[in-house]
């Protein structure tokens, strides 16, 4: 059975803090920082704004767009993130009585680094085509955070996406999924601490360019096809270098990668990261225009995507919840300490929290 | 005491070699060795190896035994014996060897180094680097190793008028050596300007003055002078080695811009080998920073105090010069795995005498040196090699 995008919807945190800001802070040249990152500003979440919240955003907005469909025909919803609030209870059960597709449905979070959000859109269409279900919700969100004066915390950032995975009425079909997925810890954060370790340069070369490049090479081979074919590129993107190295090296031009390429505006928001990119390309897309995906998500995997644009996007009402852009263009810079405060890296007295 | 002779050669690429264990670089390098010298593991005597710090790197100490071990050498129950002194734990650990063979002790040993750098991250390897230096006195007063090296170039350019310039002039060319050894980590020349704009790591030196971390492993065979012909036509003498100490910490010394302990082991090696500076075409001096190589080239008795500078800047120090210093790239291009250097600084003299370094071959080689500094300065060792 085919199955594709039956819709989707989108969320960013308002909030701001540029690497000028950060640097500034800790001694660090924050100019050399942005250049070297190719990342203008990071988004940061406000103080009530979690993966739960930010899941319920996306999913409404994504429910907004198709007031036909009845949430009761939903009949799995899963969230992927590597910050879900609780270690123990899921945030899914949340995100769908939010939208009100509950309870005769079933719920799970998942996480793999930043690829939880294609691996739960993966999970949607075997299900969907499986004809288990009529209707599954896949979402990618994340309110990550890098250790203070690690040079993760210029990059990490919020936000995410949902999709609406069905098999009728697609505004996008999904042509074919391929994973690459090998055990390499190039990223990790332990139970119980509060920030994560990274590899450092390890992270480059085995980790982030060799999975994408294998995953993307997967599908162009089980598709036969090639990067010219695609009019849309989307990759992961922990900064704003990376995903352009990575396309030039697979043959993708910086005008195909440039409308999903978010980073440089919002930083890194990890498993809402790639779901953000196909988010910004489905505001602007056209029938019968290809999009290539590439998801990668540290520890370390790949899922690739092949989605072709269908004509039911012109009946499509995506002006019925904010596009990607409205998000990113709406923003309030901050200064280090109202960041410092929001992201709860200072103590206060508990009555006062 | 007898004539000891180099017969084999191996080493690894060094760079970060994430897919490689610290057993697997060693039995590379061992076995590469090994099999250029046309060994069989019966006739291997003992083993000596060079490491620094695998116990803070990789947490495994008793590393000696590993290797003999994963050679197939502890079937044997061949000795198996680890030497440390920082940055000089390869060059000692060839003395060790050479002492071995030249006193009738043993007929063949080999000898190698070995570290694993990149399975931690730069900050913890910085600390477990500046372990080298004296740590009550120096390193918990916050000087790291660039730190104490950054004072160096300092009082350097105060006393000689040395320039920034020049101690660049270093690395720009150990660059321009390393891009023709494919063995190096960096196979890539720089610009001068590109060194003196790189980010500060301690002023004046910047992140082109540093040599950077690396994994890899070398390994020679040791062979007496008189049974060496059986297992090669061309076997390189070591002509002279010598050691010499310094005090640990910087501050206790007269003058920081010399290693006294070079000078006295140059001086040593030079009247055991019955040379002088002019007899050497070329060496491979200990550049773990731009500055070393020109405190080494005016210590071992190159260049006069305080023209160091100048020289690198003229090209006297470049391949086709005067006196071609760090063929291989140096620690600066080719890598620097603490414990492999001072091995791996031999393997590229014998490839040179042998006439068989290809692109970067130095024409009609027939003495060379190498230099091997632990700490600042406080192990040095000073190795002559000359062709028979």
């Amino acid at each position: 059975m085919e199955v594709g995008i039956v819709s989707y919807g989108a969320y960013v945190p308002r909030y701001r803090i540029t690497p000028q800001e950060i640097g500034r802070v800790w001694g660090s040249d924050g100019e050399a920082m942005s250049k070297g990152l190719m990342i203008y500003s990071k988004s940061v979440p406000s103080p009530d704004e979690d993966v739960i919240t930010i899941a319920v955003e996306a999913a409404r907005n994504m429910m907004r767009r198709v007031p036909e469909i009845d949430p009761k025909d939903i009949g799995a919803l899963y969230t992927g993130s590597e910050s879900h609030p609780y270690a123990v209870k899921p945030s899914g059960t949340i995100v769908a009585e939010a939208i009100g597709c509950s309870p005769n449905m079933t719920v799970a979070d998942y996480e793999f680094a930043c690829k939880a959000g294609t691996a739960a859109i993966q999970n949607c269409m075997g299900l969907v085509g499986a004809g288990m279900v009529k209707y599954a919700v896949a979402i990618g969100a994340d309110t990550s955070q890098g250790a203070p004066g690690d040079p993760l915390e210029y990059s990490a950032s919020a936000g995410g996406a949902a999709f609406l995975i069905g098999a009728k009425d697609v505004i996008a079909t999904i042509n074919h999924t391929a994973s690459f997925t090998t055990d390499t810890p190039d990223f990790w954060r332990r139970e119980g601490q509060d920030y994560p370790s990274h590899g450092g340069r390890f992270t480059g070369e085995p980790a982030y360019f060799k999975h994408v490049t294998s995953g993307a090479k997967l599908v162009f081979k089980n598709m036969g096809s090639q990067a010219s074919d695609y009019q849309y590129a989307v990759f992961h993107q922990p900064n704003g270098k990376f995903p352009q190295r990575v396309a030039k090296m697979l043959g993708f031009t910086d005008k195909q990668i440039e409308v999903g390429l978010l980073t440089p505006q919002i930083g890194n928001t990890y498993s809402g990261a790639v779901p953000l990119g196909l988010s910004a390309v489905l505001d602007v897309a056209e029938p019968g225009e290809r999009i290539f995906v590439v998801a990668y998500g540290s520890g370390a995997g790949s899922d690739g995507f092949d989605i072709t644009v269908t004509d039911n996007i012109k009946r499509f009402n995506r002006l019925a919840a904010p596009l990607v852009s409205h998000y990113v263009n709406d923003r309030v810079v901050i200064d280090y300490a109202t960041y410092a405060k929001f992201r709860g890296k200072i103590r206060v007295k508990e009555e006062v929290a | 005491m007898r004539d000891v002779a180099v017969i084999g050669i191996g080493d690894t690429k060094f760079g970060e070699l994430w897919d490689l264990s610290f057993r697997d670089i060693g039995i590379q390098a061992g076995l590469a060795a090994v099999e250029d010298a046309k060994l069989v593991a019966e006739e291997i005597d003992a083993l000596y190896v060079g490491n620094m710090s695998a116990g803070r790197f990789i947490d495994q100490e008793h590393v000696a035994a590993l290797i003999a071990d994963y050679s197939g050498l502890a079937r044997d129950n061949t000795p198996a014996t680890r030497i440390e002194a920082a940055g000089a734990s390869g060059g000692l650990a060839l003395r060790e060897g050479y002492l071995a063979v030249a006193s009738g002790m043993h007929d063949i040993v080999v000898v190698g180094g070995a570290e694993k750098m990149t399975d931690v991250g730069d900050v913890l390897a910085t600390e477990i680097q500046s372990s080298a230096a004296d740590q009550q006195w120096e390193v918990v007063f916050g000087a790291t190793f660039p730190a104490l090296h950054a004072m160096i170039a300092r009082r350097h350019m105060h006393e000689y008028g040395t320039t920034r310039e020049q101690i660049a002039q270093v690395a720009v060319k150990n660059h321009r050596h390393g891009a023709l050894n494919p063995k190096a980590q960096f196979q890539r020349e720089i610009e001068l300007a590109s060194v003196l704009k790189a980010p500060p790591v301690a002023e004046p030196l910047g992140v082109f003055d540093c040599a950077p971390f690396s994994d890899g492993a070398a390994a020679v065979v040791l062979c007496s002078m008189e049974k060496a012909r059986r297992y090669t036509d061309a076997p390189i003498r070591i002509a002279a080695s010598a050691q010499a100490s310094d005090t640990l910490a910087l501050h206790t010394r007269q003058d920081i811009t010399s290693f006294r302990a070079t000078q006295v082991a140059a001086r040593e090696a030079f009247k055991r080998a019955r040379k002088e500076p002019k007899d050497v075409q070329l060496a491979e001096v200990h550049d773990n920073f731009t500055i070393s190589e020109i405190l080494a080239i005016e210590d071992l008795g190159f260049f006069p105090k305080g023209q160091g500078g100048r020289a690198t800047m003229e090209g006297e120090t470049a391949l086709g010069g005067k006196l071609a210093v760090n063929t291989s790239g140096g620690l600066k291009a080719r890598g620097d795995p603490i414990g492999a250097t001072g091995v791996a600084q031999i393997v590229e003299l014998v490839q040179q005498l042998r006439g068989t370094a290809g692109k970067r071959q130095v024409p009609g080689a027939k003495v060379g040196m190498a230099q091997n500094v632990g700490g600042t300065g406080a192990t040095v060792v000073v190795t002559i090699l000359e062709v028979v």
